[in-house]
Formats: C-alpha cells, structure tokens, sequence
C-alpha cells in the first residue's frame, strides 16, 4: 500500500483528537482523545519504519527498525500517563463530584 | 648581559611601597613610625636616583622595558622607563627637594592626628611616585599616567583639610582647570599616534622630521595646552594662587618645585618637536612672559605671604616658558632646578612664619620678625636674593642663561623680561620687607608667642639656602672660565646645543651686569619704600592689582555662571521632561501591558488548550511560509 493512505488515516486520527479536545468538556473524553493523538503519531511512525524498512534492506538488514522501537517507548509513557491522568480524574470527581474540566478553573488563582 | 639600569624600576617603587604602607596602616603605625616609612622611601629613591645619575654622567643611556602595558593590533605600549639626562637631573631634583621637604613636614604636621598624619604622608608619597613615572616615562602614555597622577596628588593634598568648605572648592578649582589642559594632551597624544603610529619617545622624534608643519604646530601647541594647565600659565593659571590652602609643605613640594614644572619637563622632553614649530615656540615665549609680567603685577599687592609666593611662582615659570619659547630648553630646565631650590625655601620659610604667628598668614600683620627668627630671617633673605638675580646667587645664572637667549632671539621681548626681573626684586623685598623689618603689627599674643622653630624644620631650610646659593654654579657661563655650561653640555643627547652665542663676551657681560645693577636698585628703592609700613587702604591701579585684575570674576562671569545657568535650565525642562518622560513612559507601558495580557489567564482549560493549538498551528504555518 502506498504510504499516502497511512499518512491521511494518521492525520484524520490526530485532527479528531484535537477537535475532540477542543469541544468536548468531559475529562474522560478529551483523555481518550489524547490517546488517538499519540496512536496517530505511533501509526504513522510504524508506516515510515516499515518502508523505510523495505528500502533499504538490502544494504542494511536493521534499516528503519528504530522508528519502531521507539512506538513501544511511546506506548510505555502513553500507560504512565493515563495512571496518573485517571488517578488524577477520580479524586477530582470525588472531591467536585463532576468530571466537567470547565469546572477546573483555580489553576488562576 | 642585563644592563645595571634595569633596576631603575626600584625609583619610583619605593614611595609607592612606603605610600601603601603609610595610607593602609595609618590607624595601626605609630607617627614615629609614619614619619620613618615616608621619609626612608624617598631617601631610598634619592639613593638610587644618585647612583643612576652617576651612571648617566659616565655617558650611559637606557630605556628600561619591562612588560608589554597595552597591545591592540599593531599598537604596542611598553612599560618603559627612560634613562637618560634629562630624566635623570628631574629624578635628581625631584628625589632630592622632596627628601628635603618629607623631613620638613615630619615636624611641619606635628599636631595632626595619627590618622591624618598617615593620610598626608600616604599622599605625598604618592605623589612622588607619579612625579617619578612623569619624569622617567619613556612614552607619552606611561608620561601620562604620572601626569595625571601628580594632579590627583594635587587635588588630595590641596584638599588636605577637607573639613573646610573653601579648601575644598579650591581643590576642585585645581583638579577641573588641570584637565582642561590635561584634554590638550590628549588630544596631542591621539594626534602623534595616528601621524606616526607610535607613543615611544624615540620613534616619535626620530619620524618628527617627516611630519608635515601643520601638523607638528598643532601637536605642539596642543601639548602646550596641557603645559599651561599643569604648569599654571595664562589662560589656565588661576588655580595655583588658590591652591596655597593646602598645607606649606604642598606648596612647597608640589606647587612651586616639582609638579608645576611638569610642563617645562614635557616641552623640554619634545624639544625635537618644538623645534620643527617655529610658531609654537613664538606663542610659548608670548604667553611665557605675559603671565610673567601679569602674574609679578599681582606679586606686587598681595598681603598673603603664601600667595605672593605662589605669584611669585606663576611668574617664574612664566620664565621657564620664555626660555622654551626662545629655543633655551636647557636654561628652562636650569631654572626649574635652581628655581625648585629656592622656591622650596621661601615656601618652608614661610611655613616657619606661620608656625611662629601661630596660623597667620597675612603679612600686614607681621613685621619685625627679624630678632625673633634669625635663622628664618637668614634663609629666606638668600631665598629672596636667589629670586631677584643677584650674583653669584642661583637664580642669577639660571635667569641670566633665559635672558641672554631672549635677547638674541628679539630685543623687545628682553626688555619686558628685564622689566618682569625688577618687579621679581621688588615684590620679593617688599614682602621680605614687610615681615622681617619695621615695627611688629599683630596682636600682643601672637608677639608673646613669636619663636624660631625647632631644628627640624630650620634644617632643611638651611640646606635649601646652600643649595640655593650654589646651585648655580652647575652651569656657569663659559665667559667665567674654562668648565662652564657644564650643565647644559650634560644634557646635550638630549636637547642638542644650540649654534652658540651670537654675542660677543663683552656685550654678554653689560647684559648680566646692567639687570643686576637695576635690581640692586630697586631692592633699595624697596627699602626705602616699606621700611616704615602702615597699612592702608589701596586705590586706583593698587586695587586693580590687589584683587589680581579681576581675572577670577572675570572667569567667574564668562564660564562658571553660564554653565551653572545651562546647568539649570537642563535640569527644568530637559530632565523633566525628556529623562524623566522616558523613564516614567517604560513603566507605564509594562504596567499597562502586563494589565492586558493578564487577561488571557481565564483558568479555562479549554481556551489553554485552544490558544495552544493555535500557537502551534501558527509555527507550523510560519515555518511552511519560510522554508526556502
């Protein structure tokens, strides 16, 4: 498959990451939407390792390899991320009851 | 094999060992201790300043290189000190009056605390540290720095009791008027570096002959700029009478023998310069003789002892001058050598009178010292003698050799020196006159207080009276005999001797003998004019003169009062509104700001966010706009 396809799903997934941030107001929601964000970015850094891959074998076996090492990092700090974020969205509905993030106003104060 | 003179650092370190010493430690050292540290340096540097001399007499010449100072690109300033005659006299005389007058004011500054006793003996050390680079300079910068020294020395010393609010302005008086000449220098230097590329003395003079005209005229009269400011000559000669509020010693050491003939020094020095100028040299021997016969003037009716001395000082280096001015250089510097003799004299002498008034200083309330003060008397009478030309005395040699040139050089010139000599006679014997002899004038305390001083300080007065009666014998004229103007051919590598004289040796003597015969009159007339003084009330021309022809009010009109008055209108409109508008106007502007940009900080994630994306949307769309 040429690389356009991968490059265009890549690029709908990152903007309806970012929409979805922008408009949406429930935590939960605009945490997934970070989600598709970083999977966008691990898709499309899958895509050009491959092909990067498929270039250039021939002179170097490992060619394009590292692009996909670095997904797993990625993937390693994405779970971090998401303990601490929901960790951090429960004791925000415990303590307001709500999950709304206009509610999160006192980072002004 | 390292040249013995290398070691000729070792002049000028030790008065600046001995003033970091007296100046930090003058809360811990007793003065007994002082006294010793700063009169021990300065013998130390005689010391080694006679042994250099001995060097140099024996033929021997050095520029002593001791570290690169400054190097920017092409431009390389040594650290060097020059050894040779002329240098080597000056380090002579300098070394040799300040010893005389550092014992002097260990007995001189007696009632000062410990503290200020350390102070002055700090700064007097200091000066003579900076006289020493002055003279033993053997580029303009290093000259430089101890001609600045030497006026800041000035400044300090002047303002010595810094309690009183006069001194002070006469202080600032000194410092501001000395770099008024002190740019001209400048200006000078610049000027030689960018025609020859060069500081060093001995690159300098050897390319002046390639020099265009204008130039070297400019170069010289701009270095006479700065002469007229250190060496107290018309325009720039108003300071020094207003110095003498610095403690006598000062004036003796500083304002009438060492500092003020820096000036005659510097031209002497360039006297290869000088000598491609004609110009120059015509204006040096104008202004030379104007302030001489200005200055005798105001001598004339002065009724402070300390300033008809120092008039009497403006007026002698106004002679010094005119023998520059007429090609004598080596008369000029002969008369700042006997001249720092007996000037040094009369000024501790009349430091003595004082003590013995007990702080008076005005002469129309003295009189008849004479008994009471026989070792003074003695002294400043030879100090007096010296002054007014009378052979064999110093000051006859040394004003005859200046005059004999004057007057090959043009007869009119010579007549008004004459004139100036008598006034010299006569303003000398009047304020001898007026102290000494007649009737005592003070109050009944003061006469019940009258004493000679201690032997510490009629010693170096005594000294002073033989030096300043053989001084002149270094360079006598040749018409007395085989081994004259040995002077004068001492210092020949250094100011070429002139063509010889052009007259003959008898018309050489009526123009010694006739002078001295005029002044030995007028020292007469003198006697018999002041021998029984009243006090009175001076009119007509007299007022003139007693308040020095206006010149200060004059100065005070022309300069003093409109800077104060721009001063003023500056700080009215152009500080308040302009500094003042500019300065508010930025605070303004960052408070009003910040006020706005404060409002983007809503609290609201979402516009974070939303301001976030924008931004990076924007850098995207910058950086996709500028990729080349």
């Amino acid at each position: 498959m040429p690389i356009n396809y991968y490059i265009f799903l890549s690029l709908t997934l990152f903007t309806i990451g970012i929409v979805g941030i922008l408009i949406r107001r429930n935590a939960i929601i605009v945490f997934m939407c970070i989600e598709i964000m970083l999977n966008a970015v691990n898709l499309l850094l899958v895509a050009f390792s491959k092909m990067h891959h498929l270039q250039g074998a021939a002179a170097m076996p490992t060619a394009g390899t590292d692009g996909q090492i670095f997904v797993f990092f990625i993937m390693v700090v994405a779970a971090a991320e998401v303990t601490v974020g929901l960790a951090i969205i429960v004791m925000m509905f415990r303590n307001i009851h709500s999950i709304d993030i206009n509610f999160l106003n006192r980072l002004k104060h | 094999m390292q040249n013995a003179l290398q070691l000729a650092w070792l002049v000028p370190f030790f008065p600046l060992l001995g003033f970091l010493i007296t100046g930090l430690f003058r809360r811990q050292l007793s003065k007994t201790m002082i006294a010793i540290v700063g009169n021990a340096v300065v013998f130390a540097s005689l010391l080694v300043s006679v042994w250099i001399f001995v060097q140099v007499k024996d033929g021997n010449s050095y520029v002593a290189e001791y570290f690169n100072f400054i190097s920017a690109g092409s431009l390389k300033i040594p650290f060097a000190l020059q050894i040779d005659a002329l240098s080597s006299l000056f380090l002579l005389i300098v070394t040799g009056v300040s010893f005389i007058i550092h014992f002097y004011s260990v007995f001189y500054m007696k009632e000062e605390s410990r503290e200020h006793y350390g102070r002055f003996f700090s700064y007097m050390n200091l000066f003579v540290f900076s006289m020493l680079l002055l003279v033993m300079g053997a580029n303009f910068v290093i000259m430089f720095i101890g001609w600045e020294g030497v006026g800041l020395c000035s400044y300090l010393l002047i303002g010595y009791w810094f309690k009183n609010k006069e001194y002070n302005k006469a202080a600032d008086k000194a410092f501001i008027m000395n770099r008024i000449g002190d740019l001209g220098f400048l200006i000078a230097m610049f000027w030689i570096l960018s025609k020859t590329g060069s500081f060093d003395f001995a690159v300098v003079f050897s390319k002046a002959s390639a020099l265009s005209t204008t130039d070297v005229t400019i170069i010289t009269l701009l270095l006479f700029i700065g002469a007229t400011g250190k060496s107290a000559q018309i325009p720039l000669y108003t300071w020094l009478p207003d110095a003498m509020a610095g403690p006598t010693p000062v004036s003796a050491l500083i304002h009438a023998a060492t500092m003020v003939t820096a000036g005659v020094y510097m031209i002497a020095r360039s006297n290869v310069l000088y000598s491609l100028a004609p110009l120059s040299q015509y204006i040096i021997a104008i202004v030379g003789l104007a302030t001489a016969i200005l200055a005798a003037t105001v001598a004339l009716k002065q009724n402070d002892i300390k300033k008809v001395l120092a008039y009497s000082t403006v007026s002698q280096l106004g002679y010094m001058f005119l023998g520059l001015g007429v090609g004598a250089y080596s008369a000029g510097v002969f008369h700042v050598m006997t001249h720092a003799f007996f000037k040094a004299l009369l000024f501790l002498a009349a430091g003595s009178v004082i003590h013995a008034m007990s702080g008076e200083q005005d002469i129309r309330k003295m009189g008849g010292l004479r008994g009471k003060l026989k070792t003074t008397y003695f002294t400043f009478l030879v100090g007096c003698i010296a002054i007014s030309g009378i052979p064999p005395f110093s000051g006859f040699f040394s004003k005859d050799a200046i005059l004999l040139s004057t007057y090959e050089h043009n007869k009119i010139l010579y007549v008004i020196a004459i004139f100036g000599t008598l006034l010299t006679a006569f303003y000398m014997f009047r304020l001898l006159f007026l102290t000494f002899n007649g009737n005592f004038r003070g109050t009944d305390e003061q006469h019940h207080h009258l004493h000679e001083s201690k032997a510490g300080i009629t010693l170096p007065l005594i000294v002073l009276a033989i030096l300043s009666f053989v001084g002149g014998f270094a360079d006598i004229p040749e018409i007395f005999g085989k081994g004259g103007n040995r002077l004068t051919e001492f210092l020949a590598p250094v100011i070429p001797l002139s063509h010889g004289a052009s007259v003959s040796h008898s018309t050489e003597m009526m123009l010694m003998f006739i002078p001295a015969v005029l002044v030995l009159l007028v020292i007469v007339y003198a006697w018999y004019r002041f021998k029984n003084y009243r006090p009175s009330e001076e009119k007509g021309l007299g007022k003139i003169l007693e308040n020095k022809w206006y010149v200060d009010e004059f100065y005070d009109k022309i300069f003093v009062k409109p800077l104060y008055q721009l001063g003023s209108f500056l700080n009215k409109t152009f500080e308040r509104s302009v500094v003042d508008g500019l300065v508010n106007g930025v605070g303004k502007l960052v408070n009003y700001g910040s006020r706005q940009i404060r409002l983007l900080q809503s609290g609201q994630i979402g516009s974070y966010i939303l301001l976030m994306v924008l931004s990076m949307l924007f850098v995207f769309i910058i950086q996709f706009f500028l990729r080349k």
